[in-house]
């Protein structure tokens, strides 16, 4: 899943650096990404995982990093399942 | 609670990127309402420059909410311009809610575009007002 999430990323987050530089934990704020970004994110992510982050996790820190990302759609996928 | 301020800057290039990704429906469906989509509606089109101040809007909008505006859909943060040109801001639900414990009544916003970039300068008074709710920290990042 990280690997998808790192392709999203690549695609939409318009970081300057080559996010496969960054480690998992790396604040993707700090590398770069700005909130209009995140949202392109978000919305990408969606498309790619086949899923929607509902308004409770529209928040800064969801998207804070790839670990942090992957740690949402984990959350997302086992609550789908429930 | 005080006179708090919000400021956020965007990119049209970057409403640009969004609009001819293949997500670009998408994207204007969950970022902005009808009315201010046509707001922004151009013989050419919608135009990034006016979608991006209506996007730093919103950011400043919830820079200024408790919470950093976590858990606040963006088009739950409206901007409305009226016959004289004027914008004024609609807050609804999780926005609307976390405004009204905060004891932020009154909200007054600045949006401006030039040069391929936008702004918005957003103030919300909460003077004469006890928060029903105290702010804590995780912020929004839509």
């Amino acid at each position: 899943m990280n690997d998808q999430i790192r392709q999203v990323l690549s695609d939409h987050a318009r970081l300057p650096v080559d996010v496969q530089t960054l480690d998992d934990d790396a604040d993707l704020y700090e590398a770069g990404m700005t909130s209009h970004a995140s949202v392109n994110v978000m919305i990408a992510l969606e498309d790619a995982l086949d899923l929607e982050f509902p308004d409770a996790m529209l928040k800064r820190s969801v998207f804070a990093s790839v670990a942090a990302i992957a740690e949402a759609v984990t959350a997302l996928r086992t609550a789908a399942i429930r | 609670m005080p006179i708090r301020v919000g400021i956020d800057l965007v990119a049209a290039e970057a409403v640009q990127a969004a609009l001819q990704a293949a997500h670009g429906e998408r994207y204007l469906e969950r970022v902005y309402t009808e009315l201010e989509l046509e707001d922004c509606r151009t013989a050419a089109g919608v135009d990034p420059e006016r979608l991006a101040a209506r996007f730093a809007a919103k950011e400043a909008t919830l820079k200024v909410l408790p919470a950093g505006g976590g858990g606040v859909s963006l088009r739950a943060i409206e901007v409305r311009r009226d016959a004289s040109g004027r914008v004024h801001l609609r807050l609804s639900g999780r926005a609307a809610q976390l405004a009204a414990d905060a004891g932020l009544a009154d909200f007054a916003i600045s949006l401006t575009h030039e040069g391929g970039f936008a702004a918005a300068v957003v103030v919300a008074d909460g003077r004469g007002a006890t928060p029903a709710v105290p702010d804590t920290a995780d912020g929004a990042t839509t």
